[in-house]
C-alpha cells in the first residue's frame, strides 16, 4: 500500500513539474527523515492551492540533516519554507536575518504544527519490561541511540533523560548527571545519526532498547513488521518541535509569499493534521488528535523552556565543549 | 636484486608465497568482492520486480540522467584541460612549471568535501562571489553548474596524470621532425601527438569518468539535495538509504555498480593494448 502511496505521490511530482502557466512554485527544506511525509502531504496541499485560487503549485523538497539544510541555506540554497525538526536550526536562520525574528509567534503553538517526543522501541514481547526512563538506567538494559554530539535525534534522547530524572522526587542536577551517564554507560554503540542506530538495532540485533522520536518508533516497527518490534511511549518524556517557517528573503524574491505562507497554515488544518497524524506524529488540531487518541498513549510533556530555560541555555550549559554532556560521557 | 628472492629464496619451502597468495586472494574476496556481491543480493532481495520499480522510480531516473550530464560535460573538459596542461609542461620550460605540476596535483591530496565547502564559500551566498552572483541572477551553487564545478575540480588531474609521463617519456623528437617536414600546428597534434598518447588518454578519461559518476562528498555540500532536481546517483542513494528504502537504495546502487564494472573491464582492455 506504501508503495502505490508513493508511486501516486511520484506521478503527482512528475505532472506537478511539468510546464505551465500561472505556475507557483515553492522549494521546502526539510529534514532527512521527511520525505514519505511529505509525499503524502504535497498533492493534498496542491488540490488544496487549486481549489482556493484556482493557480498550481509544484513543490520542490530537499531533504538531509536539519543543521546541514540551515547551513546551505545560508549559502544560497533558495528555500521557500523550512519544516525542520531542530529549533536551533530556524533560530540561525533568524539569526542572519533569512526568516523573522519572532518565527515563534508567526503560527501557533510556537511554529510547530505537529510535534514529537523521545519514546522506546523494544524488541516482541518486551522481554526487558522496559516501560520508563528508570528502565534504562538498570544495569540488564543495553539502550542504543545515536551520539548526541552529532545528531540532534541523540540530543534530544538525553535531554529527556535528564530533564525526566531532574523532574523526579528529590532530583537535582548532581542526580540527572548520575542517571544520564548510568544509561550512557550501557549504551553499546553510539551512531553517527538516527538511521545508523535504526540499523544497528533492527538489522545487527544490538540492544534492548532503541531510542528516536516516537513518529519513528512506529514508522520502523511497521518497517521491520516481520520482527515484532513493540513501540513504548513512556510516562514522560520531552516536547520535540517540528518547527516550520517561511524564508522571508527568498520567498520575496522568488515571489511565492503568499503560496509558502498558505502552505505553513494549511499544515494546521484538519485535513493536514489527518495525514500527519498517519503518519504518526502527535498533532495540534483538536479533533483529529481525539480522533487518533488510542494511538497516542497520554503522556506528561516537559518542555526545554521549563526545564532547562530555553535553547540557548542548553547550548551554553549542556552541548558546549566541556559542558555537563561532555562530563557525562567521560564519566561513564 | 631482490626480485629472485621474493619468488622463490633458496633454502625456503614453497609454502609461504602459496601462503601469501592465497592470504592475498581471500582478504580480496572479503574486502572487494564479498560487499560487491552483497549490493546484487541485497537489490533483488525482493525480487525482480521490486528492483525494476525502484530503478524506474522517476527520482531514480532523474539521479541517473543528472549523473551522467555531469559526467558528459566533466569529462571532455578534463580531456581538454588533461592534453593542454600535459602539452604545456611536456614540452615547454617556462617559470611556474614545477609549480604547475605541484598544484595540478592537489585535488588527489585534498579530501572532496574540502572543495565542495571552498566552492561553498567562493560561491555561496556568503561567499566572496555570491552577492555579485545574486544581484545579477545567476545560480552556481545548489544547482548543475556547482555540481559541475566541484565534480570537475576533484578529477582535473585523471587525464594530466596519465598522459604527462607517456609525453615525456616520448619526448618530443616526432613531432620536431614533423615540423621540419612542413606539418601545421594542428597537424602535428592530429597526426602525431595524439596517436601516441591515445591509449593513456583513453585510460585518464576512463577513469576521470568513474570518479565523476561517483563523486559524493563534494557533490553532497554543493548540491543542496533537491530531489529531481540536483540529486546525483550516490546521493539518491543515500537518501533512500535514510528513507529506510533499503532494497531501493541498493538497487540505485546496483546501477552505479554496474557502471563501475564496465568501466573497470574498459580499462583493463585499455591496460592490456598499452
Amino acid at each position: 500500500m506504501t508503495i502505490r502511496k508513493l508511486h501516486v505521490a511520484a506521478l503527482a511530482l512528475m505532472l506537478g513539474s511539468s510546464p505551465a502557466l500561472a505556475q507557483d512554485k515553492i522549494l521546502n527544506v526539510s529534514y532527512d527523515i521527511a520525505r514519505e511525509l511529505f509525499e503524502a502531504l504535497n498533492p493534498e496541499f496542491q488540490a488544496h492551492w487549486k481549489e482556493k485560487t484556482g493557480r498550481d503549485v509544484t513543490i520542490d523538497q530537499s531533504h538531509g540533516g536539519s543543521s546541514k539544510q540551515a547551513r546551505a541555506i545560508l549559502e544560497g540554497l533558495p528555500a521557500d519554507i523550512v519544516t525542520f525538526n531542530q529549533e536551533t536550526d530556524v533560530d540561525v536562520l533568524a539569526q542572519n536575518g533569512l526568516v523573522a525574528e519572532n518565527w515563534r509567534e508567526a503560527l501557533p503553538n510556537g511554529a510547530s504544527p505537529y510535534y514529537s517526543l523521545p519514546a522506546f522501541l523494544v524488541r516482541k514481547g518486551n522481554p526487558k519490561g522496559i516501560k520508563d526512563w528508570s528502565d534504562l538506567a538498570r544495569d540488564d538494559v543495553q539502550a542504543v541511540f545515536p551520539n548526541p554530539k552529532t545528531s540532534g535525534n541523540g540530543r534530544y534522547t538525553y535531554l529527556a533523560a535528564y530533564a525526566y530524572a531532574l523532574t523526579q522526587e528529590g532530583g537535582t542536577p548532581e542526580t540527572a548527571q548520575e542517571f544520564v551517564g548510568k544509561i550512557f554507560a550501557n549504551v553499546p554503540v553510539f551512531d553517527t545519526g538516527g538511521r545508523a542506530a535504526t540499523q544497528t538495532f533492527a538489522e545487527r540485533n544490538i540492544g534492548d532498547v532503541l531510542i528516536t522520536f516516537e513518529a519513528e518508533t512506529k514508522g520502523i516497527a511497521k518497517q521491520y513488521e516481520v520482527q515484532g518490534f513493540e513501540a513504548v511511549t513512556p510516562a514522560t518524556s520531552l516536547f520535540a518541535a517540528f518547527p516550520v517557517a517561511v524564508v522571508a528573503e527568498n520567498a520575496e524574491k522568488n515571489g511565492s509569499t503568499e503560496v509558502s505562507t498558505e502552505y505553513l497554515n494549511w499544515l494546521y488544518s484538519p485535513e493536514a493534521q489527518d495525514t500527519l497524524a498517519e503518519n504518526h506524529y502527535r498533532t495540534t488540531d483538536e479533533a483529529v488528535t481525539a480522533k487518533y487518541a488510542a494511538e497516542f498513549p497520554e503522556v506528561k510533556l516537559l518542555t526545554v523552556d521549563e526545564v532547562f530555560g530555553g535553547w540557548q541555555k542548553v547550548q551554553d550549559e549542556h552541548l558546549a565543549e566541556g559542558g555537563i554532556l561532555d562530563k557525562v560521557f567521560v564519566n561513564q | 636484486m631482490s626480485t629472485v628472492a621474493l619468488t622463490h629464496a633458496p633454502g625456503q619451502s614453497r609454502a609461504v608465497p602459496r601462503l601469501l597468495i592465497g592470504l592475498a586472494f581471500a582478504l580480496t574476496a572479503i574486502f572487494v568482492v564479498a560487499p560487491l556481491a552483497f549490493i546484487f543480493w541485497r537489490a533483488f532481495a525482493e525480487g525482480w520486480a521490486v528492483y525494476l520499480k525502484n530503478i524506474a522510480d522517476p527520482l531514480v531516473l532523474h539521479a541517473i540522467w543528472l549523473t551522467t550530464l555531469v559526467a558528459v560535460i566533466v569529462v571532455p573538459v578534463n580531456i581538454a584541460f588533461g592534453i593542454a596542461v600535459a602539452w604545456a609542461i611536456a614540452r615547454f620550460r617556462f617559470p611556474g612549471r614545477k609549480l604547475l605540476m605541484v598544484l595540478i596535483e592537489i585535488p588527489f591530496s585534498i579530501s572532496p568535501i574540502i572543495a565542495g565547502i571552498c566552492y561553498l564559500l567562493l560561491y555561496g551566498r556568503q561567499g566572496l562571489l555570491g552577492p555579485w552572483l545574486a544581484a545579477h541572477d545567476l545560480k552556481v551553487m545548489f544547482a548543475l553548474p556547482g555540481i559541475v564545478l566541484v565534480t570537475m575540480f576533484v578529477t582535473a588531474p585523471f587525464v594530466v596524470r596519465e598522459v604527462l609521463p607517456l609525453m615525456q617519456a616520448q619526448g618530443s623528437e616526432q613531432e620536431q621532425a614533423a615540423v621540419t617536414l612542413g606539418a601545421r600546428g594542428w597537424q602535428v597534434f592530429s597526426r602525431v601527438t595524439l596517436p601516441n598518447i591515445r591509449w593513456a588518454l583513453l585510460y585518464g578519461a576512463v577513469l576521470c569518468t568513474a570518479r565523476a559518476v561517483g563523486e559524493f562528498g563534494g557533490v553532497s555540500v554543493v548540491s543542496g539535495s533537491i530531489r529531481g532536481q540536483t540529486n546525483t546517483l550516490p546521493l539518491q542513494i543515500e537518501l533512500m538509504f535514510n528513507d529506510l528504502n533499503t532494497t531501493g537504495a541498493f538497487a540505485a546502487a546496483s546501477t552505479l555498480t554496474v557502471i563501475a564494472l564496465v568501466v573497470l573491464v574498459v580499462k583493463a582492455a585499455l591496460e592490456s593494448r598499452r
